[in-house]
């Protein structure tokens, strides 16, 4: 297990939120605009590092029959800390992801590596496990927020890049992008995407309907 | 190593360990950016006060524009201005909870469900020159889920609405969140918050504000919050009636129709 794969081959090959289809509750609510998306990235991901480096290392002291409560509880304590540097050095974009930089807790993307690899791995690999997979988050999260900004209020970051027939310009703002359903359509796009381009990542199809033959009928 | 590890012993002492030191790194977190987080907190309830007069400019300095404001503290019921506590480091939040600073509000009168206030509360006077060109109040009351925390900025003739924002509230995202949005706030300015006898008249109707002599006195209700709409009604009437500003505000309406 190479270095470079544990970092990058979540970020396409291996992605928590396109292949594993996992924590794409606040992909949903805080891709409206790109720098709000940018922060979430920043935080979830050096929770996520943080959090599966620590787990890491005392995972041979953890208790079998309390070890999700003991990952909650490290992964809640580095939740509550970002939340109050944000808040401390980010305060206008912390207010606009309100309550989700909290709900990073709950994100099944930190368990379940805290779960599945942080356990099982050495504190280094851990930590760039943890680094990595925040970062496919991120790729995921950047994509969807950049379009919905671009698309939905002709803007990124702020600055202007479609001009709004609202301010005298050409370009009609898509409504549809700056609510909740659409991030939906772009994950889903993005899913199709990907799995065109990494046609292994297609499940297979839990039915086959196959040929019925006379004999199995009798 | 494995059979020590779910040992009774061992549980109990990874539970307490762990436990231990997430706090300590918790609460020296929360301790070390405390100074940080107030300073922010006062910015931008400054840089709300300055939007709510039209005073904020993106990328002005907030708190120089905000010491151009005459901060002033009144007290409630006399509707007097005071010089002790100071105006600028009151916190009527903190006060309302204090035995000598606070008091209960009666239920009776107790129309924004807030339970208790300060008798004090801070105003802040924009003037140009010599004349008051507005004043600005804070006010809070309960919507559907939260306490909603805005300022109210009234013309010198202390009956006008020049504008309403709230700055901090829980209310539902979606629905009870547009009592942030420009276009339903807009709709404030220029109503009339008492009727001839001067009591609080103002409301937040269902639906659309019908044309008529009431018009004047209503504000469109926001779809899917009538309860939000309503708290915020009844915010501002408490406010603004007997036993919030209303004293002081009758004081400001005669000094402004001597002159």
């Amino acid at each position: 297990m190479s270095v470079r794969k544990v970092v990058i081959d979540p970020i396409v090959d291996n992605n928590p939120v396109t292949l594993q289809v996992l924590g794409i509750c606040s992909a949903l609510a805080v891709t409206t605009s790109l720098l709000p998306a940018l922060m979430m990235c920043a935080a979830l991901t050096s929770v996520a590092a943080l959090s599966s480096a620590t787990i890491s290392s005392i995972r041979n002291l953890i208790p079998n029959n309390i070890r999700i409560i003991v990952q909650m509880m490290i992964i809640a304590s580095f939740v509550i800390v970002v939340d109050q540097v944000l808040k401390a050095y980010a305060f206008e974009t912390s207010k606009q992801l309100s309550v989700f930089v909290g709900l990073i807790i709950t994100n099944c993307i930190i368990l379940g590596r805290a779960e599945a690899f942080a356990m099982k791995n050495g504190v280094v690999m851990s930590f760039l496990d943890g680094l990595g997979n925040g970062l496919g988050y991120s790729a995921v999260l950047i994509i969807v927020a950049a379009t919905r900004e671009l698309f939905g209020a002709g803007t990124l970051l702020g600055y202007e890049i479609l001009p709004l027939t609202s301010n005298g310009g050409w370009y009609e703002a898509n409504g549809l992008m700056l609510l909740p359903p659409s991030a939906f359509f772009i994950i889903g796009l993005l899913i199709w995407a990907v799995r065109s381009l990494r046609p292994q990542q297609v499940e297979k199809p839990e039915y086959q309907i196959h040929e019925v033959h006379r004999t199995e009928v009798l | 190593m494995s059979r020590n590890r779910d040992s009774i012993g061992n549980t109990i002492m990874v539970a307490v360990g762990v436990s231990l030191v997430c706090s300590v790194l918790v609460s020296a977190a929360a301790v070390v950016l405390k100074p940080q987080q107030s300073l922010n907190e006062s910015l931008y309830r400054q840089r709300i006060v300055l939007e709510v007069a039209g005073l904020y400019e993106p990328g002005a300095d907030i708190a120089a524009r905000f010491d151009e404001i005459d901060t002033r503290l009144v007290e409630l019921a006399s509707g007097d201005y005071v010089d002790e506590p100071d105006a600028r480091s009151f916190d009527a939040l903190e006060a309302s909870r204090d035995p000598q600073l606070g008091m209960a509000i009666p239920p009776e009168k107790d129309i924004a469900s807030i339970r208790r206030r300060a008798i004090y509360s801070p105003v802040y006077l924009v003037r140009n020159g010599d004349a008051l060109e507005q004043v600005i109040l804070p006010v809070h009351g309960t919507g559907l889920w939260s306490t909603m925390y805005g300022y109210l900025s009234l013309e010198p003739d202390g009956k006008t609405v020049r504008g309403l924002r709230f700055y901090e509230h829980a209310e539902t995202p979606g629905l009870g969140d547009q009592v942030e949005k420009p276009e339903w706030r807009a709709q404030w300015v220029g109503k009339q918050l008492y009727d001839a006898d001067g009591n609080p008249r103002i409301e937040v109707v269902r639906g659309k504000v019908v044309e008529g002599p009431n018009a004047q006195y209503q504000v469109d209700g926001m779809s899917g919050a009538t309860l939000t709409g309503r708290g915020v009604a009844n915010a501002v009437r408490y406010w603004t009636g007997p036993d919030g500003f209303g004293p002081y505000l009758a004081q400001l309406s005669s000094e402004e129709a001597a002159r």
